[in-house]
């Protein structure tokens, strides 16, 4: 049985234990919803009071918000063995039972929850989505829907290193780290805006530190045509999702690093 | 007298104890913090230099985004996790066991992890966004101090209004988590608290007709409150308003509390082999 | 047969393994914690010092020790999941911690104290998700979980999470969990503690059964002497990481054991009990327990000259409880609790 068939076997039970208790189960999808729509909603409000934030319109952030948003969203859906895995397995001594299965760590950590109720998050990211494609007034092609598509598969890329290396550092300081969420929420935070709102350190962290800039900024930037803004071109656009899929390939690396470091100092 | 508070300033004790083992936890919760208040910052002065004059100015909303940081440890956002252990292990009946009173404990032990934690956060906090953003040149970015000692005076009454505020609610909580047996019954504390207490946005900054509303509702008395208190936005009668909500639901959770409990209590029962 | 050929068919061969820990010393109180925050104190730890053995195919093996004496560290380096600061393993060619996937899905592990089922899913659900992660063809997977079921009788609790069975129904269907898979190692870390009575014999009586039939090799830590005196034919002492005693259980027995006990009931009280040849270990009122080396003198001949000298309402003969005898191995050997 392959990696993916054994991952559609664990989600489908992940579902079943989750849908012993129905209401329970809708419920926290609700409040999933609720808590990331009104933040929308406080967004929202905040354009109602200053009208637009340097020049960028309502419509436009919600493009950007929209993205980030989602492909937060759909990472959180699948990282929660990382998210969780401090207290979950290396307190536990759990990992030691991960280790004895002839899988790798990361099929097996996927496979420990599925976060159905962050689907929430992700339908409150897609009308973000709707809201931003909806309301900016640009003449929408099927090349500008695949950068999109190829933004949002970036920081998903981008979103879920960061999630291995929440894991990764729970090696070391077994609990869960707050600090990552800087980077999980903080980004969504951050990523909502265009990159020449905030100063100019701050812009070169959010491109080659955590490229944050990368999935979100360049592609839609591009996207809605705004090549008045430095640095902004449709080629950019394209090719800078990509760091999102380099910044993984690192966090796997210290992902490694950390098992070893694990099975050196035992549990 | 000292025989009575004996417990709970064990308590006190016991959980600095256990937060100051945690040193790269604790770093990193202050680093997150600080980030948080650096974004916060960067984005409210791009709004602002579009639209200059609004309920408050660019440096009250800045200082409000550190106060919301540095004490962030006073909400409630979940029911006590030794409860929610406690009542999915099945040993909650052991709360009842000791020979205090359940209420007072939970209040005190709530009380304390908010006191600990933020005790923790607040003077580092204060020190890198009041002194050292000064200092490094970046008064604009930083923490303001109030502008008169009252305004100083009421808001360290209505900081510890807040905490006991917060306390109340904890234990809201976790009497609903007992009740349901879950602690997923707190689930919906982070979607009223956050947007009510004006945490996503100052309250005072939503539109003018739902401002009666959100100063009475019971969460504006865990943040907007008592900033605005802070620098003197809310002075006067204004102020005083302000802490009598506080207070008035400080009183109304209290009394909430304690009688919903003594209703869940009774019904609780020991899980066994 | 020569020992390097010996050594060439051992299916688990373990050479100078040593295993050392670092770990962070912190000082008592506030004081201490704060100091905590800012400084780091570390003290080295040799949980197994140059430990070494090897073990055939189908072997029996108890592995016994004081608390903190390096069993589970070992168990843990033979699985693969620890690596040894020193020394080398190897099990049926595989070295554990390297060759990890390879290792693992050939050896079954059971750890008494927790489970590697799901807690929410019913157990059948259980078995079949490790199916796919062993990746077990289904026929197969099939036949064999059916013999275990009927071995371990645990059909009836096929339906039932996890969580609402009781210990000795979980260990049950933890083991079938470690045996789906068909290892050709089982591994039992402490399975019988906790359970009660009848299920620890079920217990011992299954591991002994698989081990006669399917030739399954088994590694077992415990703490419960019974456990051993059923199963092990071989016994490993470990005290302080180091390997005290490596041999079979019967003859660590006969010579640890030295000593038999009689306990007689006197008549009367009597003041002057003489020794006769032994030692007078306990005197409770007209009880009396003499301890005595039987190659030095004959349970008869101490019988007998003991009833000569005074009335005496019973007599039996005893040997000395098994947790004593090791309590005093280890005493010997400075093997003490850490």
């Amino acid at each position: 049985m392959n990696g993916l068939a054994l991952y559609r076997s664990y989600i489908r039970n992940c579902l079943r234990a989750q849908m012993l208790y129905p209401t329970a189960f809708l419920l926290r999808l609700v409040t999933q919803f609720a808590i990331t729509i009104t933040e929308f909603a406080g967004l929202f409000a905040l354009f109602v009071r200053f009208g637009h934030i340097r020049g960028w319109t309502f419509a436009e952030i919600a493009l950007f918000y929209g993205t980030v948003s989602t492909a937060f969203a759909l990472t959180d859906v699948a990282t929660r063995g990382f998210e969780m895995f401090g207290p979950q397995f290396v307190k536990t001594g759990d990992f030691d039972r991960v280790l004895l299965r002839p899988r790798s760590a990361t099929l097996q950590l996927m496979g420990f929850e599925f976060g159905f109720t962050s689907l929430g998050r992700v339908l409150q990211g897609l009308i973000a989505l709707a809201v931003g494609v909806g309301l900016t007034p640009i003449d929408w092609s099927v090349a500008k829907a695949l950068l999109l598509l190829w933004a949002m598969t970036g920081g998903v890329a981008l979103f879920f290193g960061i999630q291995v290396l929440q894991g990764t550092l729970s090696f070391w300081t077994v609990e869960s780290l707050e600090i990552v969420n800087t980077l999980t929420y903080g980004g969504v935070e951050a990523a909502q805006y265009p990159l020449d709102i905030y100063a100019a350190w701050f812009r070169k962290f959010l491109i080659f530190v955590v490229p944050l800039g990368c999935v979100v900024y360049f592609p839609v930037a591009a996207i809605l045509g705004r090549s008045d803004v430095a640095g902004v071109t449709p080629l950019v656009g394209a090719l800078t999702p990509f760091a999102g899929f380099v910044f993984l390939a690192i966090a796997f690396a210290a992902w490694r690093r950390g098992i070893r470091h694990y099975t050196s100092t035992g549990s | 007298m000292t025989a009575a508070i004996l417990p709970y300033l064990a308590i006190l004790r016991a959980r600095f104890i256990l937060m100051l083992q945690y040193r790269a936890a604790a770093f990193a919760g202050f680093a997150t913090q600080c980030w948080w208040g650096v974004i916060k910052i960067m984005v409210m002065a791009a709004f602002y230099a579009g639209a200059a004059h609004q309920p408050i100015n660019l440096a009250q909303a800045i200082t409000y985004t550190w106060l919301g940081q540095a004490f962030l440890a006073l909400l409630p956002w979940q029911a006590d996790a030794e409860i929610s252990e406690a009542v999915e292990s099945g040993n909650i009946a052991y709360e009842r066991l000791r020979p205090v009173d359940t209420h007072l404990l939970w209040l005190v032990r709530a009380a304390a992890m908010r006191a600990a934690n933020t005790s923790l956060r607040l003077v580092p906090m204060f020190i890198v966004a009041a002194v050292l953003l000064p200092l490094a040149g970046l008064a604009e970015w930083s923490w303001r101090l109030p502008p008169n000692l009252a305004a100083g005076a009421l808001f360290a009454v209505s900081i510890t209004l807040a905490a006991l505020l917060s306390s109340g609610f904890t234990v809201l909580l976790n009497i609903a988590v007992t009740a349901l047996k879950t602690r997923r019954a707190a689930n919906i504390a982070p979607v009223l608290v956050t947007p009510l207490s004006g945490m996503i946005v100052p309250l005072v900054l939503m539109p003018a007709w739902s401002q009666p509303l959100l100063f009475w509702q019971p969460f504006a008395g865990l943040v907007d409150i008592p900033y605005r208190i802070y620098f003197a936005n809310l002075t006067g009668v204004g102020a005083l308003a302000g802490l009598a909500a506080q207070a008035l639901w400080i009183v109304l959770f209290i009394l909430i509390g304690r009688a919903w409990m003594n209703r869940v209590m009774a019904r609780v029962d020991m899980q066994g082999g | 047969m020569a020992f390097g050929a010996r050594a060439q068919m051992a299916q688990i061969r373990v050479e100078n393994l040593s295993k050392t820990y670092r770990i962070a010393a912190r000082d008592p109180g506030l004081a201490g914690a704060v100091r905590g925050l800012f400084r780091r104190r570390y003290r080295d730890v040799a949980a197994l010092n140059n430990v070494s053995f090897a073990l055939e195919r189908g072997e029996l093996l108890g592995l016994i020790g004081p608390n903190g004496a390096g069993k589970s560290t070992t168990i843990k380096i033979l699985s693969g999941i620890l690596r040894p600061s020193s020394g080398h393993c190897d099990v049926d060619g595989l070295i554990p911690w390297e060759q990890r996937i390879a290792h693992v899905a050939r050896i079954g592990v059971v750890f008494g104290q927790r489970t590697q089922l799901w807690w929410d899913l019913p157990i059948t659900e259980s078995f079949d998700l490790l199916r796919d992660i062993y990746r077990v063809d289904a026929a197969r997977f099939a036949s064999t979980r059916e013999r275990l079921v009927e071995m371990l009788k645990i059909a009836p609790l096929l339906d039932t999470p996890l969580r609402q069975l009781s210990l000795g129904q979980r260990m049950r269907c933890e083991i079938t969990a470690a045996l789906l898979h068909t290892p050709t190692i089982l591994f039992l870390d402490e399975p019988t503690i906790g359970l009660d009575a009848v299920s620890k014999l079920a217990l011992r009586e299954f591991v002994k059964e698989l081990n006669r039939t399917d030739g399954v090799t088994v590694i077992l830590t415990t703490h419960d002497m019974h456990d051993i005196e059923a199963l092990a034919r071989r016994v490993l002492i470990i005290g302080n990481g180091r390997l005290l005693r490596d041999s079979s259980f019967e003859s660590m027995r006969s010579e640890i054991l030295g000593e038999r006990r009689l306990i007689v009931d006197f008549a009367s009280d009597n003041d002057d009990i003489a020794s006769h040849g032994a030692t007078i270990r306990a005197r409770d009122g007209r009880t009396v327990e003499y301890a005595f080396d039987p190659a030095r003198i004959a349970a008869h001949t101490l019988i007998a000259s003991i009833a000569a000298a005074h009335d005496v309402i019973d007599i039996r003969v005893e040997d000395p409880k098994i947790e004593e005898v090791i309590a005093r191995f280890y005493a010997l050997h400075g093997a003490v609790e850490s």
